[in-house]
Formats: C-alpha cells, structure tokens, sequence
C-alpha cells in the first residue's frame, strides 16, 4: 500500500480543520469543490430517520450516492431547476465532538456530532445527527471515502426533505 | 365560511373545474373533512408484511387516531386504538416490535394480541362487578385487507373494502402480479412534514402535467445517465425520456374518487424495463422475468406490468405508484397549511439481493425527500399555501383536457373525479358531471 501507516501520523486537530473545511465549502455553496474532497469509489449516504442503522442494499435509506451521483446532485443543486434550493436557502454546518476512532494504513475512522441549520423564506429547519466519515490520505492530503450520515431526528420534521447537502 | 356546497365550480359545458382555495385553508373545512371525509371511508393503516409474525405490531396515526396494528399469536391481523380504556395513555410506545401482551406503563393494565385485558394490579378492588371484557382494547369498527394492503373505517356501516376499492383492484393486481410471490414493505420508512393542505399532495400525486416544469432536474439526470452509457457501450436505443414522458398514457377516473395516469415509463422499472442505472448483467435478468409474465398473463398484461409507469391515488389519501419503484405513501392533515406524509417502498419477497439492491437505487433517483424530485414537489405543495393567503384569487383551475371526449396525456380528468367524490362525501350531493 502507497501510504501503508501514514494514516498513524494524523493528529485530531487536522481531521477537524479538514472537515471544518468541507463545513465550510458547503455553507458557502462551493459544491464543485466540495465534491472534489470525495475519492472515486466515496459514498455519501443518508439512512432513514426511523432505521439509523439501515444498510442501502436491503433497506430504504434517504440518499445512497456514489461518486456519480454525487457529482449530479451537485449539477442538479447548482441549477436554478433544484425549486427547493432555488433561491438558495442558508446553511450553516456545525460540526463537534470530532473523534478519530481508528488509524488503518492510510484510513482514518472518524466520528463527529453536527447541528445543521438551514434558513429560507424567514424559516428556520434544522437537522442534528452523527457523521461517520472513513477519510484517505492522499497526495492531494485528506480527502473522503465514506460519509455517512445519521439524523437523529424521529422525522424530518420541521424539514419536509433533505434539499441540501449535509 | 363559504357554503360547502359553493367550493367546486364543474361545468362540462363551458369545460369549466375550479376548487375554492378555502378548502386549502379553512379550520372549518377540515373539521368537516375529519367528521365527512377520514371518519367515513377507508383508510390504508399498514401492510400485512410489517406484522409478519405472531406478536408483531406496529403503531400508527390513521385519521389523526393512534392505532396499533398487531398480529396475534393466531395469526390474525388487529387493529386496536391505542389508548388504555381505563385512563388513556398509549399502550403502545414504539414504532413496531415483538411482543405476547402490551402493558400500559401508567397502572400497569396488560393487554394480550387480541385485545383481551389480562392483567389488572388489584383487581379485587374494583368488586364484583368490573367489567373486564368491557374494558378490553377497543377494535376499529371495522378492518379488511386486499393483497395485504391493510384498511380500516371507522364507520361500520361503510361498504366492504373490495368494492370500495372497485376500479383501483385491477391497478392494484398489477403491481402485486409482477411477481411470482409475495411482496413486502422494505424495511425503513419516509417520514416527513409538508407545510401544506393535504389535498395538495392528493392532486400532486397523480398530476402529470408538473412533471417536466417542476422535476427538469431529474429528467436531465436520466439523459446523462443514458448519455454515458451510450459512450460506454456503443449505441444502445434511448428512450428520450422527456418525449416519451409528454406523448404516452393517459389519466383515468377509476370510481369512488380514485383515479391514476398510466404510461409508458420513460425510465428503467425493476420489474421489467432496463435501464442503464442497472448494469448490463441485469438485460437478460429482466428480460426473462418479462417473458416470465408473457408466458402467464399474455404480450398484452404483461406488457402493461412491465413497461407502463402508474400513478394510483385511491381516495382520499392512499397512494401506490408503480413507477421506477413501487411506493406505498399515505399523508394526514395536522392543521389546514400541514400534513405529516409516510412512504414506504414495496418489493418481491424473493427478489435476488443484487436485484433488491439495484431496486432501491432506482426509487432513490426520484423518489423520497433526498432524491432528484420528491423536494421539489414538496417545495411546490409549500408555494401554492403560501399563494393561498392571496385569499382575493378565490379559486384554482384544474380544467384541464375537459373540452375532449378522451382524457390526451397529462390531462386532468384523474384530479376532477377525486374533487368530484369529495365535494360529495362533504355536501351529500351526487355530482352530475363526469367530464
């Protein structure tokens, strides 16, 4: 492996910047940046709010992209068709509790908490829940494999749909 | 408040349909739909799958009651209301489980599968007299299944589900005949609010004229998807799916209040039309599953099963469309300007994982409040509330395609006949128009 052990030498404080970085990108709406923190085979998955623990292949889940549809969701969003995102809603990505739980070769497991507000119209929705990220090491620096998000909301109530990207 | 019997102007003659946008909007109207409408007819509480086996239940909101829908430990299926009888607490405070009895955690009161109370903390107390089989969990005045869709009525001189369900049998059948086997709930559900009239999303539902203006995004996703594979593979045939989506199918009242569109789909359905988003090791899959049906049902049926794409509302607020995945989706008013909407997806039982797989892939494309479209549509329902507050612009129009003998595609004629049986389950009076 390229980086076989790299992954040991990575302190909590980077894995924070690096995801207060893509926090950022998406709070700004710079989602064809954004998308480049993801590798080629990255997942980015959103379980149902009644399964937290739901797994794509056999159970309903909210969002199940790959790197293909990550990148149409971005085309889609950045569009002035995406109604429920146009005019853009205000976002802002709170992202805590940042704990690297496992270094493997050049993987990090890594677990943090977010708050993610959301503003349009003089409305405010809200989404709390736990991000699972596997984050790889690359020549480029970190970037993400798998990005899993679980709400912890019983409902998306006051939300109505996940319009954005969390 | 406006007379009920003032809310719908249909006029076949002059091709006029408009809903007065107080139906959307008025605390009265909807105090008169609980007693006329959700207090009357049936309403789908669940599907027999989700209470599989003996001591299964789920709970549920049906008509704006708490329910519980159980299998008892005979196999029979029950819905109870999901109240203690002695003081009124929910007896039942998860979403689903396993369980021989429920106990009420306020005094302790136990209830077996079938209602029957079976524990009382001192019962002596309450003398010689105590009623027990009384004070058993009360049943739904009345409940009956067809195909494992679970219905209840509050009312017990409601007509039995079969034909209440009348035209909507046939639509039914063929999602469930796409498969061999059973069908069953996919586990996990979609759980979300609108900040809209509920009504809205009944029209939504089966409304295929918003279909290009509000999902452009998702018919542009389709056509690159088709576009790469084209690069991929060398030419493979496209199905254009914005043409197809414009000039194919129809809307069709189907009696009661129900109604669908049909067409023929403009993306892949797992049972069985291809599409790039499955792979090439699905073609041979899907087309032996669709000579499978030509050899049950004929070229005709299963043609119809595999290739046609059918948005179903059964009135009031039941919906089954067999579209790029089968959804089963039912919504409540919790206030005039809010409904709280639940969807699930229904699959063969004995589906191959890659299959299942590839199956919950495609509903996630459009469906579901992360896919390309369902938040767009809920985006929509929310803008026509706000509109509403406009209250001088008394009325919507959904006249649409009235001035022709055949509804053409993307017509109205599904919409109309769902008002048509709402205006007479609220005012008592049968419509003369059918147009």
């Amino acid at each position: 492996m390229l980086h076989a052990g790299r992954a040991e030498a990575i302190a909590r404080t980077e894995v924070e910047e690096f995801l207060f970085h893509e926090a950022r990108l998406l709070d700004r709406w710079e989602l064809d940046a954004w998308a480049e923190l993801f590798t080629h085979d990255a997942r980015y998955v959103v379980p149902s709010n009644d399964v937290p623990e739901g797994d794509p292949a056999r159970d309903l889940v909210v969002i199940d992209d790959n790197r293909e549809r990550i990148l149409a969701r971005v085309t889609r969003l950045k569009s002035r068709h995406a109604h429920r995102e146009y005019p853009t809603s205000r976002t802002r990505h709170q992202v805590t509790n940042v704990l690297v739980l496992a270094r493997e070769g050049d993987e990090l497991t890594v677990e943090a908490a977010f708050t993610v507000w959301r503003f349009r119209n003089d409305r405010a929705d809200y989404y709390v829940g736990r991000y699972d990220y596997t984050l790889r090491l690359t020549d480029e620096g970190l970037r993400i494999r798998a990005k899993r998000v679980t709400m912890d909301m019983t409902s998306l109530n006051p939300a109505g749909a996940v319009s954005i990207i969390l | 408040m406006t007379d009920v019997n003032d809310l719908i102007l249909d006029d076949p003659e002059q091709f006029v349909f408009r809903v007065h946008r107080s139906t959307m909007t008025s605390p009265e109207i909807l105090a008169l739909e609980r007693e006329r409408i959700f207090s009357k007819v049936w309403l789908y509480v669940g599907h027999e799958s989700e209470v599989r086996n003996p001591g299964d239940y789920v709970r549920r909101s049906v008509g704006g009651r708490p329910l519980i829908l159980a299998r008892s430990k005979y196999g029979a299926i029950n819905v109870f209301y999901n109240t203690c009888t002695h003081r009124g607490a929910t007896i039942c405070r998860q979403d689903s489980g396993n369980a021989s009895s429920l106990q009420c955690f306020y005094h302790a009161w136990t209830f077996d599968l079938e209602g029957n109370l079976v524990g009382v903390p001192d019962a002596a107390s309450y003398g010689p007299t105590f009623d027990r089989a009384g004070l058993a969990l009360r049943r739904v005045a009345r409940t009956e299944a067809y195909r494992g869709f679970v219905f209840v009525s509050f009312n017990p001189e409601v007509e039995p589900l079969r034909d209440y369900l009348g035209g909507a049998l046939e639509i039914v059948d063929l999602a469930l005949d796409a498969t061999d086997g059973e069908m069953e709930i996919v586990r996990g559900s979609n759980r979300y609010t609108i900040r809209a009239n509920w009504k809205l999303l009944a029209e939504n539902s089966f409304d295929g004229y918003h279909g290009l203006p509000t999902h452009e995004t998702y018919f542009k996703y389709i056509a690159s998807l088709e576009a790469d594979a084209r690069k991929k593979m060398g030419a493979i045939s496209s199905t254009g799916a914005a043409a197809s989506y414009l000039s194919t199918g129809r809307g069709r009242a189907l009696g009661n209040g129900h109604g669908i569109t049909e067409k023929i789909a403009p993306w892949g359905r797992p049972i069985a039309k291809w599409s790039p988003l499955f792979g090439e090791a699905a073609k041979p899959k899907l087309e032996a599953m669709h000579r499978r049906l030509v050899e049950k049902y004929g070229e005709a049926r299963a043609s119809r099963i595999t290739q046609t794409s059918r948005n179903m509302v059964v009135f009031p607020n039941f919906v089954l469309n067999d579209i790029m995945a089968v959804t089963v989706r039912t919504f409540e008013p919790v206030s005039p300007s809010e409904m709280r909407v639940t969807a699930w997806q229904l699959a063969p039982v004995d589906e191959s994982p890659e299959m299942r797989a590839a199956r919950l892939d495609n509903f996630l494309t459009f469906l579901g409040p992360g896919g390309f479209a369902t938040p767009d549509d809920v985006e929509a329902l929310e803008s026509c509330q706000e509109g509403f507050a406009a209250t001088e612009v008394e009325w919507s129009d959904i006249s649409r395609g009235m001035s022709y003998e055949e509804p053409r595609p993307l017509d109205e004629l599904q919409m109309r006949s769902w008002w048509r049986r709402w205006h007479e389950l609220m005012t008592g009076r049968v419509p003369a128009a059918a147009g």
